[in-house]
């Protein structure tokens, strides 16, 4: 599937910033399943100060906001060619060991109402069933919820909500099948969703690591594995790794985010 | 250089000036009080106001003593303006610079510190203030002297001598804005006392009794005394001499960078106010207004230096 | 000399001539007055307080400055024996860097099954964030500081590898330099290898480790944590010994894809900066969010390659007191050479067995935070009373896995000198050596580190310990 993106976060500030500072993580692969025709990031505002890669192989940008801004607006435009490949990423490349992705971060402690979760979860023969199986009973007991949480929620607050968002499903999943073994890891990205080119946010998911298949993506959200309508951005332990923009800026002045994002299929 | 450093070396030396200042202050008032004790009180009360620090002694005691302002002055902790106060400032600054300095600035500083640290770690009784005031003039000017002597002279040392001369300006200013009254011709009984008193706390809260006298055939004359302090470039107390220095300093500044940035131009202002004023068109602007005035402009000039060279962000 | 003969000391031996390294100080010194050479020591404190050698001891309310006691009889190393001790450092130095660059690639030590990947994994030093970056010249550990002990004439054993941010160099320069000023006499009759190339070399072992994005002479600053620092007079020493810029996090912002620093003229980028922050407060971007002392976007520049962080964040990875118990097969694997170092025999809590045997003989053991340093947290068994051991054993049994342990060395001593004259006490040695491309070079001396208390083995500074200036002998 060809998928034309146009990604905009936009920042605005009530009092002019005087420095600050912006990891973005906006910048898709090539990868088998997924080939990037054609992808820009422009930043209005501020300025690219580096480009580098992460220990999670993901391409970040750092960039500065001139100072005394009061607006900011960051542009992803391109185009990807996608293939279904049943959620399938393949084998695990680069230096980062595995076992880091079995490791517990802040954003998805477990605690009791993971374990919970888990003690009436009825699992299955064979990994795949396994897996699906969980992101079922995960959707089943926390049902997706448009209703946009403001901060980033742990695990246990967002079981503790009932309902939540694709980060929420997707850091619950990875909790969850880690409680198991598997190495899980967060993936950002976008989703083509259908009968629709404007989506509301970039969309999340998670990734578990199975032998002999490699890392498979599991969408909770929408109860599926990722296929031709998805594009893999940034990966991640957790959100706070993957996230599109993370930062610090000085001065305490409120912020409003706005994102508008459009992804549709070229003919 | 850094701007830190820059900021630091210019604070240290003001640290410095200013500690050295009120110990002048203090034997003023000494003095004073030993040789007229009935003008001592209100003269004590001009000390305290023109080192910015009445307000913070009323909190503390209700009436003036003149043991317990010389204390208070010297080393009590709730003053955060105190000789004791500004030397560990000046010290703290010059560990942040440490490196901007010689060993000889660095160690000339240090004992300065380690020599009042240990001096006024007790109350001061009235028999050791003679030689406790003599030991910061002493350490004072070693720390000068050591600076004169072993510090290339770039822009460090620039900065430096910017920060000496920007505090004694300050200082002698404050002591015309607290005394300007007794200056002014309205209230002039020619000859009496208390009048004398007053010039003469004035001439020694700067130290420029002798200097005056010579140049002046002793005659106390407060049109005179003004005329000294503020344009007189002899003296190197004086707002002119002290100005014309930091003008110079910011010149080589310029030179040394091959560029002149706002500051330039506001020290170039206030100089041709010097060069061009004569004390009566002081007196008739209003002595008062002409101090506070000076104030301001020194003050904004500080700040514009400070943003010209990156003192902070 | 009243002491145990069980102790090697260092001037006598197990006798009571000197032995020949200290022959020619010990006719010096017996011709010299005891009360002349107390009078020396209290010259030499008042120096250092004017220098301001001064460090701050903290959880000390007032008095913060304090000096580290100096004392005047140097600790004496032969030409020979520095030159085993040179190779051995030099050996494990290489292993280092080797074992930090496969850690955070392949991890191929850990693939061979010589290193249990428990740890590395539950390692708090493993910094993902190194995971595949190259620092220039592939250097991780631009300083280390090695601690060795002696226990016989030629008994020496590696105690520690400070591979994160060594300290104490700066007295290793000013005691000899108190020394110089003090004795010139001495120098003039026994040949003392040079220390004072030091700042020179450690300038040009870290210019050499410049980023490729640097083509001229390249900038370096020290990083320091600020003037509250312990060691903040170590900083603004070598800062100013090597003649470049102290910088705080707050001077330093990231300008142009550099990190640069804020000077009268502008933003200035800087190609080397040693670091005198520890890796958790180096960029709140990366690591610890609540720091104040580093730089915003620092390591994202290093990633990119527009700077050299000396020493390269992570490396505590490799002196954490748990790798060190496997040092000797990290020697091994890297270098394919026996250490010529030895290792302490070490017990490793994690390990049943091992923590059987220190459970039952607590009261023969040094037992030892495996993250801890400063001689905090650790027990003493000899020296310590059955209720400190009964103490200690259930702070021991809650967390294993924190805890080491060794046996309790017969740490060589050399004499002191005291009211009454000559005294032996123990001593250490840390000697420093600077790693670059060009190779690895290591000063002729160190810190000598001596327990001024009597019997006592404790030689950190904020425990009651003093140094030594530390002669190499010219042979």
């Amino acid at each position: 599937m060809h998928l034309k993106i146009s990604h905009t976060t936009s920042y605005h500030y009530d009092t002019p910033v005087p420095y600050a500072l912006q990891q973005l993580r906006l910048r898709p692969k090539s990868r088998p399943e997924q080939n990037v025709i054609s992808w820009d990031v422009t930043v209005d505002g501020g300025q690219r100060q580096v480009s580098f890669e992460d220990e999670h192989a993901n391409r970040v940008d750092l960039i500065s906001f001139d100072a005394g801004v009061e607006t900011i607006v960051i542009t992803c435009e391109g185009e990807v060619e996608v293939t279904d490949n049943n959620g399938v990423v393949g084998k695990h490349t680069g230096f980062t060991p595995l076992w880091l992705f079995n490791r517990t971060t802040k954003l998805t402690k477990p605690g009791t109402g993971l374990r919970a979760l888990m003690s009436d979860f009825k699992k299955p023969e064979g990994d795949l069933a396994m897996l699906h199986a969980m992101s079922d009973h995960i959707l089943e007991k926390v049902p997706y919820s448009k209703e946009q949480t403001s901060s980033m929620l742990t695990v246990e607050q967002a079981l503790a909500a009932g309902h939540g968002v694709c980060q929420d499903h997707a850091h619950i999943f990875i909790s969850a099948v880690r409680q198991m073994g598997y190495p899980a890891r967060y993936v950002s990205g976008y989703l083509m969703m259908d009968g629709t080119v404007e989506q509301n946010a970039s969309h999340a998911w998670a990734e578990a690591y199975v032998d002999g298949l490699g890392w498979v993506g599991f969408d909770v959200s929408n109860g599926q594995s990722p296929d031709a309508r998805y594009v893999r951005v940034a990966t991640g332990l957790d959100y706070s790794q993957a996230a599109p923009t993370s930062g610090m800026r000085f001065g305490d002045g409120p912020e409003s985010m706005r994102v508008t994002l459009v992804v549709e299929q070229q003919q | 250089m850094l701007g830190k450093t820059a900021g630091g070396i210019f604070w240290m030396l003001r640290y410095m000036e200013r500690s050295e200042n009120t110990a002048r202050m203090i034997d003023a008032g000494l003095r004073i009080s030993l040789t007229r004790s009935s003008a001592a009180d209100s003269e004590w009360s001009s000390i305290l106001q023109a080192t910015g620090v009445a307000s913070q002694y009323f909190a503390q005691h209700d009436k003036i003593d003149g043991q317990k302002v010389i204390n208070f002055l010297l080393r009590d902790q709730t003053n955060d303006g105190s000789v004791m106060a500004n030397v560990e400032w000046a010290r703290t600054n010059a560990r942040m610079v440490r490196t901007a300095l010689t060993k000889e600035v660095w160690e000339a500083v240090n004992e300065c510190w380690m020599v009042l640290k240990s001096q006024l770690s007790k109350p001061v009784k009235q028999q050791d203030l003679p030689e406790i005031l003599s030991s910061i003039r002493q350490r004072t000017a070693y720390v000068r002297g050591s600076l004169h002597g072993s510090m290339v002279r770039n822009d460090i040392y620039d900065f430096a001598r910017m920060g000496t001369f920007f505090e004694r300006a300050d200082n002698a200013a404050r002591v015309l804005d607290v005394k300007y009254y007794i200056l002014l011709p309205s209230i002039m009984h020619v000859g009496t006392v208390s009048d004398n008193v007053q010039w003469e706390t004035i001439l020694r809260a700067t130290s420029s009794v002798r200097a005056y006298q010579s140049l002046h055939d002793g005659e106390f004359d407060p049109r005179k005394i003004a005329r000294f302090l503020i344009l007189d470039k002899r003296l190197p107390r004086s707002l002119a001499f002290c100005y014309h220095k930091i003008q110079a300093n910011l010149a080589y500044l310029a030179e040394d960078y091959g560029e002149r940035r706002e500051c330039h131009k506001m020290v170039d202002q206030i100089c041709h106010k010097f060069d061009h004023s004569t004390i009566d068109q002081i007196f008739e602007y209003g002595l008062h207004e002409f101090v506070t005035d000076f104030l301001s402009e020194s003050h904004a000039l500080g700040r514009q230096i400070e943003r010209d060279y990156r003192f902070y962000e | 000399m009243t002491d145990k003969p069980s102790f090697f000391d260092e001037m006598y031996g197990f006798g009571e001539t000197a032995r020949a390294p200290y022959s020619a100080y010990s006719s010096w010194f017996n011709q010299e007055d005891v009360a002349r050479l107390r009078k020396k020591s209290e010259q030499a404190e008042a120096f250092f307080r004017l220098t301001g050698i001064t460090f701050n001891v903290y959880g000390v309310e007032e008095a913060t400055e304090r000096l580290i006691p100096f004392d005047l009889v140097p600790r004496i190393i032969t030409g020979r024996e520095w030159g085993i001790l040179e190779k051995g450092i030099e050996q494990r130095v290489r292993a280092i860097n080797s074992f930090l660059h496969d850690i955070y690639h392949r991890q191929e030590i850990v693939r061979a099954g010589r290193i249990p990947v428990e740890m590395i994994a539950r390692n708090d030093a493993f910094l993902p964030q190194m995971i595949g970056v190259a620092p220039p010249g592939n250097i991780y550990t631009h300083i280390t500081g090695t601690d060795l002990v002696r226990t016989g004439e030629d008994e020496f054993y590696v105690l520690e590898d400070n591979a994160r941010t060594p300290s104490g160099v700066s007295y290793m320069l000013e005691n000899r330099e108190t020394m110089l000023h003090m004795f010139p006499e001495l120098f003039s009759q026994i040949n003392v290898r040079g220390v004072s190339q030091y700042p020179r070399s450690l300038r040009r072992s870290l210019s050499s480790c410049r980023p490729s994005i640097c083509d001229g002479p390249p900038t370096l600053a020290v990083l320091t944590p600020g003037i509250h620092n312990s060691a903040y007079y170590e900083h603004a020493f070598l800062a100013d010994q090597m003649g470049v810029e102290l910088v705080e996090g707050h001077d330093l912002r990231v300008v142009d894809g550099r990190v640069a620093m804020r000077t009268t003229r502008g933003y200035k980028p800087i190609d080397v900066l040693y670091r005198r922050v520890d890796d958790d407060f180096l960029d709140p971007m990366t690591f610890n969010p609540d720091s104040v002392l580093g730089v915003p976007g620092i390591m994202d520049v290093y990633r990119a390659g527009g700077i050299t962080i000396a020493n390269a964040p992570g490396t505590g990875i490799a002196d954490d007191k748990a790798i060190y118990s496997y040092m000797p097969e990290i020697v091994e694997f890297y270098t394919g050479e026996q250490p010529i170092l030895k290792n302490v025999p070490t017990w490793r809590c994690s390990e049943p067995d091992a923590f059987k045997y220190v459970l039952e003989h607590l009261e023969e053991l040094v037992v030892k935070e495996v993250h801890g340093s400063g001689g905090y947290g650790m027990l003493v068994g000899p020296a310590a009373s059955k209720k400190e051991i009964a103490d200690f054993r259930a702070k021991l049994e809650t967390k294993p896995g924190n805890y080491i342990a060794q046996p309790t060395l017969s740490l060589s001593t050399v004499p002191i000198l005291t009211k009454a004259g000559l005294a032996p006490r123990h001593v250490d040695l840390r000697p420093f050596a600077l790693a670059s491309p060009g190779g690895v070079e290591i000063i002729p001396g160190g810190l000598t580190r001596v327990a001024l208390k009597k019997g006592s083995l404790v030689v950190n500074s904020s425990q009651g310990g003093g140094t030594k200036d530390t002669w190499v002998l010219e042979d």
